[in-house]
């Protein structure tokens, strides 16, 4: 059997040293957003003939005067050009100055103004902060008859705890990948986040009704021991289901389409990290928080 | 043999789901290769998303600085009206037009999926004139309007909407039955002459006879076009834009009237558009990974749980194609992310059987026998089951409130995806382990990955 509770502090530090480097990580480079939240234009094309570079494709359109434009290879033939918001006329524009180049074949246009722009980062960040709130409340409600030694509630922040390693570890990642790889945070973006939210619960869950149901069969010497039996009794059960879920997440990413490359990304990473917290950080929060009770009662009583 | 009858007869669907499952493979295959099979009694195609057929995704924010708060509704109902009767002049199957509100902000959200030109498309609508008719305001309201505007700081002054002398009244392009071209029988002039529907034709009777004598002024695409006279009261509901048109001018303002007339402005704020060529290379592409995972999966669960691996990559089989055929029937617009959901929930879904059979394990390992150890592995793994897949549901609804139509689309496969899964994990696979105990199968544990002489598995 393997003793998670009491090892947990090395538990502990590595989470606390990745999340730093996260944090880190997004102060020092920021979060490399996407124009689905900093508005603007992005323009993907196909060449037909040659591929041009992008100095003369900048070029090209500087007499337009558009403004600061990102011209970034795609594929083999492929161009994405990003620039400020533009409107039709202007992106009809744009093209037909392209085309003066060679033919080309547009695949894609986005173009997002600003307030929409801002708009969506509102909403993103409180969907996340819905979630979290929900998923707290449903916890504490579902384990509402748990309430010895550890309240219901505790059951609940301790789970959200994990899950906030969950949001900053892949986050942090991602600023990473943004600032050396250009990896752009966009919708689909917060999607798997929240997927990883939901998705990391239902591994935590699977261990909290182990420990409650052990709790009630009074398995195990001290809460400390409940704790720890219970994670080795669900530790294959939690690696098997996260591996299924990998194993889909890998094969879009190794075949699927290339806007949805990164989101399985996001996506393993999350399951990856969210496994790892369910097993190793959630549980031994309750031991913890229940830990520091009894310090406190203890104290209460030396006085 | 009796009793595998009986499971049959007492689970039905099973012959359902084959015929289904029958159906929902020929038409997968017809993607790919159109092989002519069993003749089937529906062919519906899947509905695809924006992104796998390409097509356009627009905004756009209505100006509503000249409405009366209580109306607003009403007039972004009329913009939707007229926005709708112009798309459906682009042979777009099912185009998406739709009214959005957030905050303050008042929009026209207008999806063409698998449209050609998307630039005319946009032309088109862009073009869309905005008629009203506005009448004149008393000295004393214009009076107190200009004082305002005085008042006002240079800044304020530019962005200051309200016109001193004519002040809107409900007579608005969404009223407008047609608009043609007349000319003047003496001069040759051109004019246009407008005709409304009954509702306008009321609307326009009360605004001449409360202004006979005095001016009535038409805006067109916001500004004044024409400022007539009233002579009289005019009921019939027709009037008469005469002004300074060449004769191409005026048969143009006529063409554009007659499409549609807004009752508001709107302007373009967002777009997005995906070529037909990179959505089908998407859709591909997706499917194939769909595949793959599928098979994955497939064999990881009967390489590691034998003989109830096996019955429960059937019933991901199953399961599969029942969520296919539910994806079909809804219908469920499909987009590469919801595709993406379709093949995380296939993983998910998994997962409720893993969960049922390392807890049957368990019971064996205890000493149950195989009939009950199944049982208990059921009642026991089905709590757990529930609340992971609420939590997961919960992230669905917040998903599907967030995100624009295409992460709202991954949202429903996912959340229609863990429904179907907690279905057939708790049905299919129990009834098929059901049908398959028997007396021989207890001595048979080795199938189950279990050794009873040691502590294994």
């Amino acid at each position: 059997m393997i003793n998670v509770v009491g090892k947990r502090k090395i538990f502990y530090g590595f989470s606390l040293a990745l999340i730093g480097a996260g944090i880190f990580s997004v102060i020092f480079w920021g979060l490399h957003f996407g124009i689905d939240f900093k508005g603007g234009s992005l323009i993907e094309i196909n060449w037909q003939g040659q591929r041009p570079d992008a100095k003369t494709v900048k070029d090209i359109l500087s007499p337009l005067d558009l403004g600061d434009i990102s011209v970034q290879p795609a594929g083999d033939t492929g161009m994405i050009l990003r620039l400020k918001d533009i409107d039709e006329a202007t992106h009809q524009n744009v093209l037909s100055t392209l085309e003066q180049i060679g033919p080309l074949q547009e695949t894609r246009f986005d173009s997002v103004g600003p307030v929409i722009g801002e708009e969506l980062k509102r909403r993103a960040y409180s969907a996340i902060a819905m979630v979290l709130l929900l998923i707290i409340v449903y916890i504490a409600f579902a384990f509402r008859k748990v309430s010895r030694p550890v309240a219901s509630w505790k059951y609940g922040v301790a789970a959200v705890i994990a899950l906030f390693h969950d949001v900053f570890i892949p986050t942090g990642i991602f600023s990473i990948l943004g600032h050396y790889a250009g990896v752009e945070i966009d919708l689909l973006f917060v999607t798997g986040l929240l997927t990883i939210l939901g998705f990391s619960v239902h591994d935590t869950i699977v261990v909290f009704d182990r420990i409650r149901e052990n709790l009630r069969k009074g398995v195990g010497k001290s809460f400390e021991d409940t704790v720890n039996v219970s994670i080795n009794q669900t530790i294959t059960r939690s690696i098997n289901t996260s591996l299924t879920v990998f194993l889909t997440l890998l094969a879009i990413y190794i075949f699927g389409g290339v806007s949805t490359r990164f989101f399985a990304l996001l996506l393993m990473i999350g399951i990856f990290f969210g496994t790892y917290s369910s097993i190793f950080v959630a549980s031994s929060l309750l031991v913890t928080s229940e830990a520091w009770r009894q310090k406190r009662i203890a104290k209460k009583l030396g006085r | 043999m009796l009793a595998i009858f009986a499971g049959f007869a007492d689970y039905p669907k099973a012959w359902n789901s084959t015929a289904d499952w029958l159906n929902a493979r020929k038409n997968e295959l017809s993607i790919f290769r159109g092989l002519p099979n069993i003749p089937q009694f529906f062919n519906k195609p899947f509905k695809l998303g924006l992104d796998l057929q390409g097509g356009t995704h627009l905004v756009y924010e209505a100006d509503l600085s000249n409405i009366e708060k209580g109306k607003y509704s009403e007039s972004m109902q009329g913009v939707r009206d007229v926005i709708e009767r112009r798309v459906n002049l682009f042979g777009v199957t099912e185009p998406l037009v739709q009214v959005d509100t957030v905050g303050s902000h008042y929009r026209l959200i207008v999806e063409l999926a698998g449209i050609k030109d998307i630039h005319q498309a946009i032309a088109m609508i862009g073009e869309t004139p905005s008629l009203d008719f506005r009448e004149q305001r008393s000295d004393l309201e214009t009076q107190a309007i200009i004082e305002r505007y005085n008042g006002l700081a240079p800044e304020q002054q530019q962005t200051f909407s309200e016109d001193p002398y004519f002040k809107p009244t409900d007579l608005t392009g969404k009223y407008l039955k047609s608009a043609v071209l007349q000319f003047d029988p003496n001069t040759n002039k051109p004019s246009i002459g407008l005709e409304f529907d009954s509702d306008g034709a009321k609307l326009f009777e009360d605004i001449t006879s409360r202004n006979v004598g005095k001016k009535v002024a038409i805006y067109l695409d916001g500004s004044p076009i024409s400022i007539p006279t009233v002579q009289e009261a005019i009921s019939g509901g027709k009037a008469q834009i005469t002004g300074s048109f060449t004769i191409d001018e005026a048969k143009q303002l006529a063409r554009r009237l007659n499409a549609g007339a807004l009752p508001v402005p709107i302007k373009l704020i967002n777009q997005q558009s995906i070529g037909a060529s990179l959505g089908e290379k998407s859709l591909h592409q997706s499917l194939f990974a769909g595949l793959i995972g599928i098979l994955a999966v497939a064999l990881f669960m009967i390489g590691w749980y034998r003989l109830p691996g096996v019955l429960a990559v059937i019933s991901l089989i199953i399961y599969t194609a029942v969520t296919l055929m539910i994806f079909k029937l809804i219908p469920v617009t499909l987009t590469l992310a919801g595709i993406a959901g379709f093949v995380l929930s296939v993983g998910m879904a998994v997962d409720a059987n893993i969960l049922i059979f390392e807890r049957t394990k368990e019971e064996l390992r205890w000493g149950k026998s195989l009939g009950g150890a199944i049982e208990e592995g059921f009642k026991r793994a089905w709590t757990s089951i529930r609340d992971s897949n609420v939590s997961s549901l919960i992230t669905c609804a917040v998903l599907f409130w967030l995100g624009t139509s295409i992460i709202k689309g991954f949202a429903l496969t996912l959340a229609i995806g863990i429904f179907i899964s907690m279905f057939s994990a708790i049905t299919v696979t129990r009834n098929f382990l059901k049908l398959v105990v028997s007396e021989k199968m207890e001595k048979r544990l080795w199938l189950f990955g279990i050794n009873r002489r040691g502590t294994n598995g």
